[in-house]
């Protein structure tokens, strides 16, 4: 097999400049999806990271109707006494979930006294939040990164508007699910950068105020926001929960529960899916490149060889090892290809980390750019480019096979 | 009964409309060990003679055996492993692979149409290479020997998977005369030594007179077979 290599190899040595051309291209091609693929993939790792982290969590349970009325923040679809008690069941006998945290929404009004406006507002368990939301904190500008009882954290552009500054005392009065207005005095814990995305402008008190804020005589949630422990898992941790939760029924027989994952809340999700069609079309591109340019170079090689394939057809070279060293060469183009692309797009990430290049995505700016490939997508993008390279190798191959060795020796 | 063995061999072909009677019923028997020449003008039908005991293809009538095997009802794969088991060949223009070193260029066959084993392919090779006096230009490439030298590695690449029979289509025919003259001298010592027939197709006449056994075709006819090692000739036809 060696020698077959080293035939191979020597055969596309014959035209150096060609050979060289081909296997540029090939390589260019690589590397442009491969840094493509990881800044992209970067990017888009850090827009879910940001929206699942700070905000959402990895996938969230409502009462069943809620989120197609989320708009309104109804408090009579929160989740109520023995349902909350199987859900918390549920959700501690799962392996795969990391952390949970149950919310408390509304809508209210925000007064300092002075001014008045609208705030939504997430009445939070702030120890099993960051569990589920860990970058939340991160977005505490101003203030303390923790949230007792009687303090709340405002969002940066109401605060800016309303004068609010850390430690002030503001009024919160909210309508409760009978019609009943209330409301409460709390400080100023802290100012909160806002986000891109649903919640990114809401503002947080305890849940534990919340609760009597609103009222509310018995225990209520209107979201459990859950973090699993891996978030490639996300898909089939999501189905099991929601066939688990489809067993619990209410007393006219119709599910309790809802499951979301981050993918049906975010508008986010959107862009992730164009990148991935981008990605798609660039690998689609590479393959164009891969095939054109080896068929190319195999069917010029074939033609500039045929009397040399005529003689060792003669001498008694099957048809199917004249088959096997023409798919060889175009075998030994991708492989050189995939190697050197492979090696030329990690250097080039590499080279873009060290860069510490910065973006801006949202209100939020200064992110610095973490382009990663995962080997995974360097030996699948490899694989591409060989299995292409070997299907554009086929017709020429083919044909050499099938030459006759007669008209093949009198070939000028 | 012979090594080859032609009955009233046919052979057409259609360029176009018309179709040309190349060979019109050739009979001959070529003997094992024999130093054979095909000789007469060109488009007397030598090179197509040549193609078909080669099992490059097939006649279009008639019966031709070669080492015991009925070659016309050869299939494409079957005719491959027939010659690299039985036939060597040696081209007019040596046709050896311009990325091979002479070394690998005799060693071809033993590597890629008979799977040899590596001790076996270097012992049997470097005999060839001394035989066919090239043991010094063994790792040049056929661009950097003269076109002597070639035909003398073409004759080792025809020898080296111990043929019954090899075939030269015009071997001389690119060679000044005492090239040619050498040529042949070492096929005739080749055949000698390994005991291999060796048939040749030639125009040059001084060539011819090298020959043991000469065949002569004329318009698709062999019209004379003599034994230049016997006082008369047999004529045929």
């Amino acid at each position: 097999m060696s020698k077959l290599v080293k035939i191979a190899v020597r055969n596309l040595l014959r035209y150096k400049r060609r050979t060289l051309l081909t296997a540029s291209l090939i390589t260019l091609g690589v590397v442009f999806v491969l840094v493509f693929t990881s800044v992209t993939g970067s990017f888009k790792a850090m827009m879910i990271a940001q929206n699942t982290d700070s905000m959402l969590g990895h996938l969230q349970i409502h009462r069943k109707g809620y989120v197609a009325s989320i708009d309104n923040l109804p408090l009579n679809l929160n989740l109520k006494g023995g349902a909350i008690a199987r859900l918390e069941q549920i959700l501690d006998a799962e392996p795969e979930i990391a952390a949970w945290s149950p919310r408390i929404k509304f809508g209210a009004m925000f007064s300092t006294f002075v001014e008045t406006t609208n705030i939504r507002l997430n009445g939070i368990d702030p120890a099993r939040e960051l569990q589920a939301v860990p970058l939340l904190a991160d977005r505490v500008v101003e203030g303390e990164k923790t949230l007792a009882p009687g303090g709340i954290w405002v969002p940066e552009l109401l605060a800016r508007g309303m004068k609010v500054k850390v430690g002030d005392t503001v009024v919160i009065v909210a309508t409760n699910q009978d019609g009943s207005v209330n409301g409460r005095q709390f400080k100023v814990a802290g100012i909160m950068e806002s986000a891109t995305g649903p919640g990114g402008r809401d503002g947080y008190i305890h849940i534990e105020d919340a609760a009597e804020v609103l009222r509310l005589e018995e225990r209520g949630i209107s979201e459990v926001a859950v973090r699993l422990g891996d978030f490639d898992r996300l898909a089939a941790v999501s189905a099991r929960l929601e066939e688990l939760l489809a067993a619990e029924r209410n007393q006219q027989g119709k599910p309790i529960f809802e499951v979301h994952t981050w993918e049906k809340l975010s508008p986010f999700f959107n862009i992730a899916r164009m990148i991935d069609v981008m990605t798609f079309f660039m690998k689609l591109m590479l393959i164009a490149i891969v095939l054109v340019s080896i068929m190319n170079v195999m069917i010029m090689a074939v033609y500039e060889r045929i009397r040399e394939i005529g003689t060792i057809a003669a001498i008694g070279t099957r048809p199917g090892r004249i088959l096997a060293m023409f798919l060889l060469e175009g075998l030994s183009l991708g492989v050189v290809g995939a190697v050197l692309g492979n090696m030329t797009g990690a250097l080039i990430i590499a080279l873009l980390n060290g860069a510490h290049i910065t973006y801006d995505f949202g209100r939020q700016t200064g992110l610095v750019l973490r382009a990663a490939v995962d080997p995974a997508d360097m030996l699948a993008l490899s694989a591409i480019v060989i299995v292409i390279s070997v299907v554009a190798s086929l017709q020429p191959a083919f044909k050499a096979s099938r030459m006759d060795p007669i008209k093949a020796l009198r070939h000028v | 009964m012979g090594l080859i063995t032609a009955e009233n061999v046919h052979k057409r072909y259609r360029v176009g409309e018309t179709v040309i009677h190349a060979l019109r019923g050739v009979s001959l028997t070529i003997e094992g060990g024999a130093f054979v020449s095909i000789v007469g003008p060109s488009g007397s039908g030598k090179t197509t003679l040549l193609n078909l005991i080669g099992c490059l293809d097939r006649p279009s009538e008639g019966k031709l055996t070669v080492a015991g095997t009925d070659v016309g009802g050869l299939g494409r794969r079957q005719g491959a492993d027939f010659r690299g088991k039985n036939i060597g060949f040696i081209f007019q223009d040596f046709n050896l692979i311009p990325v091979l070193t002479v070394y690998e260029n005799i060693e071809y066959p033993l590597l890629m149409v008979q799977d040899v084993p590596a001790p076996e392919r270097s012992e049997r090779v470097t005999t060839l290479l001394r035989e066919v006096g090239m043991e010094e230009q063994r790792n040049k490439l056929p661009d950097q020997i003269s076109g002597g030298q070639k035909q003398r590695v073409a004759v080792a690449r025809a020898l080296v998977t111990s043929p019954a029979l090899v075939l030269a289509d015009e071997p001389t025919a690119n060679l000044d005369h005492d090239t040619a003259y050498q040529v042949i001298e070492l096929m005739k010592r080749m055949r000698d030594t390994f005991g291999t027939t060796f048939i040749f197709s030639t125009h040059d006449p001084k060539i011819v007179g090298e020959a043991e056994v000469v065949h002569t075709l004329e318009d698709g006819r062999l019209t004379d077979s003599r034994d230049t090692r016997e006082a008369g000739h047999e004529q045929v036809g």
